[in-house]
């Protein structure tokens, strides 16, 4: 009986270990900061709830979240002096000489209703004194991560005026094993790599997944019919719909800003051209008619127009289309390969891979001003993403030939690195505002 | 646990780097498989005649490295699809086979290096299988027994980034689903 007992702890004992083994993680490390970041001070949060308190650490959370964005430097936690639970004690002179600019205070209660979480709190700033936000998060009883992203959120909207993404989720795809042993997973993570889920896995290759703006589903490529094939899935339920699987090329979807619409890049004709298909009726129509590799659409914000990559003038470039079709128009113009278009959320500039050489970085145009600029060192860097916000921008890089994510501030101040603990990491997609 | 993963990571790397170098370097050299060449012994032993090489025809050159059946591999220029001068033959070649037999098929699976982005190299490993199938076409083959798959960049056959590695990436294969 005992050595059952003991065999089944060893049991479980090797399982645990197993697990945390192949659990996929992101590290994030910021390899470039900013000097005029923002000292702020997260104070811990006291847990005035009943029963023991919570796992996640609030003040933990906000901290990273704010550290990640490089727009502030947030105190350590072992160089807080003092760690005052209300607004009465908090001691503004004491901040002023540690240099801290802002002070965040709060506790976390039980929710009313006792199935969750409040996460009750203040920002002060040190030099006013004055309280700038107080504020109460509910949050469900799983949740109290996710309601961390969201007081961050506030604080990061609340001093720079730009809302926070720290609540939104990132997808990405992670190939793993080499030759016949080669497996590719499609992930969603929070958008600090916490948490990961996988959503679909396959040994044939995975690509180009693409949120809808409700941020319920993701559209992706997949080879497991032996071709390539588009398919739609619900993250929450896993269930999932195969929108196009013909003759050819069936790669790049894109769900249209009301979500009604799927953009994708299709060769049965022959060569690759765009079409838009009703996600409803499941009727498509052309959007472009050229013997050129047509590829890669990109909604404008208020749908109207499509941005694509074309090779029509003899290397890739970025042209716009209506999205009832007609006449493209050429937007980049600078240097030899400018690909995989994303549209910043005001629709004011797009990010490329533009490649020079061997090289490949990801540049920014201001599409007014036509202004271009490189924001990432290189060597290959590629699939760029804009955050809801338009903050940060997304991308797959490689290093040390493996593919690793990193972000990087859509000025180019700052840049970081998102470490997955296994696996080569490629393809990311950062979600809209999930509401 | 930092230690630990970090002895992890590094084993990691060097499964994949020797792996990466055992990948023969020459992959339009034909898979010798034991079965087949005692049966192809076995048939000259009956026979008594070795295939003529140049006999484009004759389903045995596909395992005999004198002829150009044997190669089933056409390497490109970067971000480019024309059939190099020197891969004519060989694509003529396999054009002679497939018209000579009606119930061979082929599959020609398109790819990419990894400069660019994944899915304009999808067009491109497409545009490369059209340009190969465009040319058995011409010599004679039926589109019916021609087919074309693009995997892009995601099916690299070497993983280091540099031209040594990337020229063998940017190609065409040639597989029979039916000789």
């Amino acid at each position: 009986m005992m050595i059952e007992i003991m065999q089944k702890l060893m049991y479980a004992l090797v399982l645990l270990l197993f697990s945390q083994l192949t659990q996929a993680k992101l590290e994030i490390e910021i390899v470039q900061g900013n000097a005029s970041a923002l000292p702020i001070a997260i104070i811990p949060m006291q847990w005035h709830g009943s029963g023991p308190p919570p796992l996640t650490d609030v003040a933990e959370v906000v901290s990273s979240d704010l550290y990640r964005s490089g727009l502030f430097a947030p105190l350590d936690e072992e160089d807080m002096v003092d760690r005052p639970v209300d607004a009465e004690s908090i001691r503004f002179g004491t901040w002023r000489l540690l240099k801290v600019d802002y002070v965040v205070i709060g506790r976390v209660n039980d929710a009313p209703d006792g199935n969750g979480f409040d996460v009750v709190y203040e920002l002060f700033d040190v030099h006013t004194q004055e309280r700038l936000l107080s504020q109460i998060t509910s949050v469900g009883l799983g949740d109290l991560r996710f309601g961390s992203h969201r007081v961050a959120d506030a604080i990061y909207e609340k001093l720079t005026g730009v809302p926070g993404a720290f609540s939104t989720r990132i997808a990405y795809v992670s190939a793993t094993g080499l030759g016949k042993d080669q497996n590719y997973q499609l992930f969603v993570a929070d958008a600090d790599g916490f948490n990961p889920q996988p959503v679909v896995g396959s040994p044939e290759p995975l690509l180009s997944p693409n949120w809808s703006h409700d941020g319920q589903r993701l559209a992706y490529v997949s080879f497991e019919k032996g071709n390539s094939a588009i398919y739609v899935q619900n993250v929450a339920t896993g269930a999932r719909e195969l929108v196009s699987s013909g003759k050819g090329i069936n790669g790049a979807p894109a769900f249209s800003p009301d979500d009604r619409y799927l953009a994708m890049t299709l060769s049965y004709s022959g060569n690759p051209e765009i079409y838009i298909k009703d996600l409803s009726t499941g009727q498509k129509r052309q959007i472009t008619d050229h013997w050129a590799i047509d590829t890669e659409p990109a909604w404008s914000p208020d749908g109207k127009h499509v941005y694509f990559t074309s090779d029509r003038g003899g290397r890739p470039q970025i042209y716009r289309v209506a999205a009832s079709g007609g006449k493209a128009t050429r937007i980049t113009r600078e240097g030899t390969y400018n690909a995989r278009v994303t549209i910043s959320p005001d629709g004011s500039r797009i990010a490329i891979a533009q490649g020079r050489g061997n090289e490949y970085r990801i540049a920014i145009l201001e599409l007014e001003t036509g202004r271009m600029r490189t924001l990432t060192p290189g060597v290959l860097d590629e699939s760029p993403s804009f955050a809801p916000n338009g903050s940060m921008i997304l991308y797959a890089t490689r290093e040390d030939s493996r593919g690793v994510l990193a972000a990087v501030s859509a000025d180019g101040n700052v840049r970081q690195r998102l470490i997955l603990t296994e696996g080569d990491v490629r393809e990311p997609a950062w979600s809209p505002v999930i509401r | 646990m930092n230690t630990t993963w970090r002895l992890l990571l590094a084993l990691v790397f060097a499964v994949a780097i020797s792996a990466c170098k055992t990948t023969p370097p020459e992959t339009d050299e034909p898979v010798t498989d034991s079965t087949d060449t005692t049966s192809s012994v076995k048939e000259e032993a009956t026979t008594s005649a070795a295939p003529n090489p140049r006999d484009y025809t004759d389903e045995r050159n596909f395992d005999n490295s004198q002829s150009l059946l044997s190669k089933r591999v056409i390497y490109f220029d970067f971000d480019k699809s024309q059939v190099k001068a020197e891969y004519r033959a060989i694509v003529a070649a396999h054009a002679s086979y497939v018209s000579a037999h009606g119930s061979a098929r082929v599959t020609l699976e398109g790819h990419a290096d990894e400069r660019g982005t994944r899915e304009y190299n999808l067009g491109l490993g497409e545009r490369r299988g059209n340009a190969i199938s465009g040319l058995l076409s011409a010599a004679g083959a039926r589109g019916s027994q021609l087919d074309t798959v693009s995997y892009g960049e995601e099916r690299p056959v070497c993983r280091v980034s540099d031209e040594d590695c990337w020229w063998q990436n940017r190609r065409v294969e040639i597989i029979y689903t039916a000789r």
